[in-house]
């Protein structure tokens, strides 16, 4: 049915309209989560580069120099920043500290995490 | 002279076992009527086969939660005027994740079981609340007060773990567990309330405390459950050798 509780509506998780900011936050962790996990693999893909020896370890790292991959980077950085410092949040509240003041603790910590994340995607896109 | 709008009210109509459709109904209204008057014009003039739940029509029974244009609200204390415009439209829907029986009315038996197994109690005495809100008087310690939960499930609709996880019990039946704790001091209610379909499977979202049409912030007391749980293990565990 539709309207029961079912693992099917999972892409529901990720509709913000008309949901409280905590919500937007909720999303917010899950979006930043699997884009992690995604560049996790990434990751391990370049890493594995390395076995096929140095000219095609060269050769990817000559590619992944191109800006649109620095992009990524800032994206990824960026990623980090916020799933890490929502996640001091969670884990606060999700044992009961300060949980009357979760909203407040996730304005600040989304604010340094905005004022963290220019300063790095200024320092890898200007400083590069 | 009273200010009269022309609003839409599309509402969701389901038979059992029926695919669900949306039917339109044209009403002049006062904008600061509510959106269960609305409703209750649909039926009694429009269509006396529109099914809905309402009672005491001053927020105190909980039967008339709805989603208003995809929000949880109660309607018989939300303004016509707060959720749309003249000429405008609104959409009104049962609560999510419970089974629907007909049209706005939906299967709450399982949601009532759940708040009764916390061992809920509706009064409490006034000096065992735990909120600023709830503080009381000088003089006052030997009284009791109706706990603010009026058992509408709205928290249930607006919970996203709630929406995709059938075991989950809830969010009112964690903060009535919550509540029973704090009165009875009773740790079976921390033992039965430690399951992963329990105070574990919330997942921070706190729609349920934004929606609460009654201030009983159930998002936070589940966060405090969680806490007196983890405070009994942990009791349990330096006292066991003992």
């Amino acid at each position: 049915m539709e309207n029961q509780a079912s693992a099917k509506h999972w892409l529901k998780w990720f509709d913000p309209r008309n949901r409280s900011v905590s919500t937007w936050a909720f999303i917010l962790n899950r979006v930043t989560g699997l884009g992690l996990t995604l560049y996790l693999f990434l990751h391990l893909m370049m890493l594995g580069q390395l076995a096929k020896g140095p000219e095609a370890y060269n050769g990817f790292i000559a590619l992944v120099k191109n800006p649109i991959f620095t992009f990524g980077e800032v994206l990824v950085v960026t990623a980090g920043i916020i799933h890490g410092l929502n996640g001091i949040r969670v884990g606060l509240a999700g044992v009961g500290i300060g949980a009357r003041y979760q909203r407040s603790m996730f304005y600040i910590l989304f604010l340094l995490a905005v004022i963290l994340s220019i300063y790095f995607a200024a320092k890898m896109l200007l400083g590069a | 002279m009273s200010v009269k709008w022309n609003v839409t009210f599309r509402i969701s109509r389901q038979k059992s076992g029926v695919e669900r459709e949306f039917q339109d109904f044209v009403l002049e209204v006062d904008p600061n009527e509510y959106v269960l008057d609305g409703v209750e014009r649909v039926w009694a003039f429009h269509d006396r086969s529109l099914n809905y739940r309402h009672a005491c029509h001053h927020s105190t029974c909980g039967a008339c939660g709805m989603r208003v244009n995809g929000v949880e609200k109660l309607t018989c204390i939300t303004p016509i005027h707060s959720v749309t415009r003249n000429g405008g439209t609104i959409t009104v829907e049962p609560l999510r994740n419970f089974p629907v029986i007909s049209d706005l009315v939906v299967d709450m038996s399982r949601f009532y079981l759940a708040i009764d197994e916390a061992k809920f109690f509706p009064v409490a005495p006034v000096n065992k609340a735990d909120l600023p809100y709830e503080a009381h008087a000088e003089g006052q310690d030997d009284c009791e007060r109706l706990v603010d939960c009026i058992e509408c499930g709205i928290c249930i609709s607006a919970c996203p773990i709630a929406l995709t996880t059938p075991a989950y019990i809830g969010p009112a039946p964690l903060a009535a567990a919550q509540h029973a704790y704090n009165e009875l001091e009773d740790a079976s209610i921390l033992e039965l309330m430690d399951d992963v379909n329990a105070a574990w499977r919330c997942h921070h979202a706190f729609e349920c405390s934004a929606v609460c049409p009654s201030n009983v912030e159930p998002g936070w007391r589940i966060m405090d459950l969680r806490k007196r749980i983890m405070r009994h293990k942990i009791q349990n565990l330096l006292t066991s050798g003992k």
